[in-house]
């Protein structure tokens, strides 16, 4: 077996709870382990059993089918057993606090516990309670390291890279823990990360996050090697914190006219799901430059190496399995 | 600078001499002539006379009368669309040219709201068909002038608006204004505010004072404008945008501008006619005439702003023009709409503070035109050579009476009824071609 040969320690914290808290090699590590899994997904045989015997819970309190079942789907090739647990219908919704509910699934020993929340620092909140190990799939505004990653690791495949590259995040950066983490992860490993928003979507002080903040965006693609847009969430249209749709998609949608202005060769992303015709146009979205399906199937790969790293470190624990 | 769209240039080379020309664009005060040719000024300054009219088609002596940039207005209500029976672009045009106003920035509150592309598209379409002057509209700063949601600014803006604003209404919140500033700043749009805090002046029909309590009608306090004006300041120093007092109308609010402009924030402030010239004793009988928004002030109010007009702490000087008519009018002061007309009267009334001696001509013509064309982005408010056409002729002596039947305005809510103006505009020229003459 493979997976007994490396075994050795990648990360030195027990849980994942953003990508702020990782060096620049245990990014490579995680990348470099990932890049094995994506292998492993193409063959016919895609089941391990590193996890074996691990409990893997993932805690969902706001929906999400992208995420939640790329970590269930990582999970189960690795031979771990997975439980889904969604807020719906569940005590949570009945009036229990993120704390009670943790407590209580704490006691169900589980060994991963993968969290995505509607609030900032819910994870960090739940890793000091529990004795498992903590990946945080989303904290409010605040971080999702796995997109982050596996957004990370698209790019390294198909620009050999990531320093020195020119990236433009583009679109909701003020809402979304998916640009954050990119800024941090992206400029860690050396790319030169630009943010284009409105005025109104711009986080206060971004000039102080990243070099170059764009408010056209026409400027902010100039010679760009990767572009990626955000998701706008549908209650932040219309007249809130911009005036519609339709006049986002004329100066904040990704269309030809503005994707002309990036280099040629360069990559359009997208975390997904995907407002086409609002941030993306169709013919974007689809079309030569984007990368947006492979971000998916790096997702599970990544998630898999995350979950591989952080068992590690539960086994060399000698918790007594 | 964009140019407003709207009217075709007349092609004739004419030439205007022996006039005083008042130009603060460019510094110049003096005697000189003005030629033009395909709707634009070729030539101006002293070099421009009867001996020498450069192949001119036509000259025309204008006998040392004053000759200066037209005016822009930049609060102008009209009834079109919606309420065509109290003004039309067309019929405020006309009181515009007789006025000396060659561009009027028209104001978003008509029924339908101009809150959309298509219908600054066809304000601009109405206004090159029907109108005699220039039109520029103002857009709305929140849809349907409801303070809820921003508007889409940039389609409005492509459309051809100028700049943002709720006209008759302050944006009360400060969430909704904080943003749609923070977009209308990436566009570099002006933001035209009415400050008024709508909550504290509710139920009030005039300044709040002696005199309403006199008359027993409920007042407006001046802290409702001052209140407003500090809320904002606070939010252009967080967004950076370009951020305008529609209009002021009390001392203390000239205090507040000027603290702002010495922070070196991007604040500038406008006043209308009336509150430079009226006061609120003015309302005497309950004359619904002069019930105006914002109320008209005490006279050391009055007083202060022309002051604040001649230091130039002042920027713009509107006419506020808001048809009403008898059934909006005739009412208990109470129940009254406020307005008056005022493109008809507007230069006649500033050349009044030019006689009294509280303001320079230069200042007055610089807050008349120069300014406001600067601040909207539009050519004009210049007698420099290449601008547009754009200029009124005025004989400073020339007395008259405001006869409201003569006004070209179909509605007659004038404030100045009856009253003996010393000073008039008699030519007035838009794009080269003569729109008004006085006989």
């Amino acid at each position: 077996m493979t997976e007994t040969e490396k075994n050795g320690r990648i990360l030195s914290e027990r849980h994942l709870l953003g990508v702020a808290g990782l060096s620049v090699p245990e990014i490579a590590a995680l990348l470099d382990l990932a890049e094995d899994y994506v292998g492993l997904n193409r063959r016919t045989d895609k089941k391990l059993s590193t996890l074996r015997g691990r409990t893997q819970i993932n805690l969902f309190f706001e929906p999400s089918t992208r995420t939640q079942s790329s970590f269930e789907l990582a999970g189960k090739r690795l031979g771990a057993d997975v439980m889904n647990m969604s807020v719906k219908g569940s005590s949570v919704s009945k009036g229990e606090t993120l704390l009670d509910t943790a407590m209580t699934l704490n006691a169900m020993h589980p060994d991963l516990l993968v969290i995505r929340h509607q609030h900032s620092g819910a994870a960090e909140l739940l890793a000091q309670k529990v004795s498992c190990a903590v990946i945080n799939a989303g904290d409010g505004r605040h971080e999702h390291p796995t997109q982050a990653l596996l957004d990370a690791l698209t790019i390294r495949r198909r620009k050999g890279r990531l320093e020195n590259l020119v990236v433009a995040i583009c679109g909701d950066v003020l809402h979304s823990r998916v640009a954050r983490s990119n800024i941090t992860l992206l400029q860690k490993m050396g790319a030169h990360v630009r943010l284009v928003a409105p005025s109104s979507l711009m986080p206060p002080d971004a000039a102080r996050l990243v070099p170059e903040v764009f408010t056209d965006m026409q400027e902010g693609l100039r010679d760009a090697d990767v572009v990626m847009m955000l998701r706008l969430q549908m209650e932040r249209m219309n007249g809130a914190f911009i005036p519609s749709t339709r006049e986002y998609y004329r100066f904040y949608g990704l269309d030809e006219e503005k994707l002309r202005l990036a280099k040629p060769d360069a990559l359009v992303m997208h975390p997904g799901p995907m407002n086409r015709g609002v941030e993306i146009a169709s013919s974007i979205a689809d079309g030569p430059q984007s990368v947006i399906r492979e971000q998916v199937e790096m997702g599970v790969a990544v998630r898999m190496a995350v979950l591989d790293a952080l068992a590690r470190n539960l086994g060399t624990e000698g918790d007594g399995s | 600078m964009s140019p407003v769209t709207g009217l075709a240039g007349d092609p004739r080379r004419r030439a205007f001499v022996n006039a005083r020309l008042v130009d603060p664009a460019t510094g110049m005060d003096g005697p000189g002539g003005v030629l033009i040719e395909s709707g634009r000024i070729v030539a101006s300054g002293p070099g421009v006379t009867e001996a020498d009219t450069r192949g001119a088609d036509e000259v025309i002596d204008c006998a040392g009368r004053l000759l200066f940039p037209g005016i822009v207005d930049m609060r102008v209500f009209t009834g079109e669309p919606g309420n065509e029976y109290r003004e039309t672009l067309k019929s405020a045009s006309r009181a515009a040219a007789a006025g000396g106003v060659t561009t009027m920035i028209v104001m978003p509150d008509t029924d339908p709201v101009v809150d959309e592309p298509a219908l600054v598209d066809f304000l601009l379409r109405r206004a090159r068909d029907t109108a005699v002057v220039r039109v520029a509209p103002m857009a709305a700063i929140t849809r349907g002038l409801k303070g809820e949601h921003m508007s889409e600014i940039g389609l409005l803006q492509e459309a051809g608006a100028v700049a943002l604003t709720d006209g008759r209404k302050s944006v009360a919140s400060s969430r909704v204004l904080r943003r749609a500033m923070a977009y209308a700043r990436d566009f570099d749009m002006l933001v035209a505010q009415h400050v008024e805090d709508a909550d504290l002046a509710c139920g009030g029909v005039m300044n709040e004072g002696e005199l309403s309590a006199r008359l027993g009608l409920p007042g407006i306090p001046r802290q409702a404008e001052v209140i407003m004006l500090e809320r904002d300041i606070r939010l252009v120093e967080l967004t950076g945008a370009r951020y305008h007092a529609a209009q002021i109308s009390c001392a203390e609010s000239l205090e507040v501008v000027r603290r702002a402009r010495e922070a070196g924030l991007p604040v500038t402030c406008g006043v209308s006619i009336n509150h430079l010239t009226l006061n609120e004793n003015d309302i005497g009988a309950y004359r619904t005439f002069f019930k105006l928004s914002p109320p008209l002030r005490r006279e050391e109010d009055r007083a202060a702003l022309a002051a604040g007009l001649a230091e130039g702490l002042i920027d713009v000087i509107v006419s506020s023009h808001d048809p009403q008519s008898a059934d909006t009018k005739r009412l208990p002061f109470a129940e009254a709409e406020a307005g008056a007309i005022g493109l008809e009267t507007l230069f006649s009334a500033a050349l009044s503070l030019y006689h009294s001696g509280e303001v320079p001509l230069e200042r007055l013509i610089a807050a008349l035109s120069t300014t406001p064309a600067r601040l909207l982005g539009l050519e004009g408010g210049s007698l420099a050579p290449g601008q547009p056409a754009d200029f009124a002729i005025a004989d400073p002596h020339l007395s008259w009476t405001v006869t409201p039947e003569r006004l070209h305005s179909l509605s007659k809510n004038t404030c100045f009824e009856d009253r003996v103006f010393e000073g008039r505009v008699v030519h007035t020229v838009v794009a080269g071609r003569t729109v008004f003459t006085y006989d």
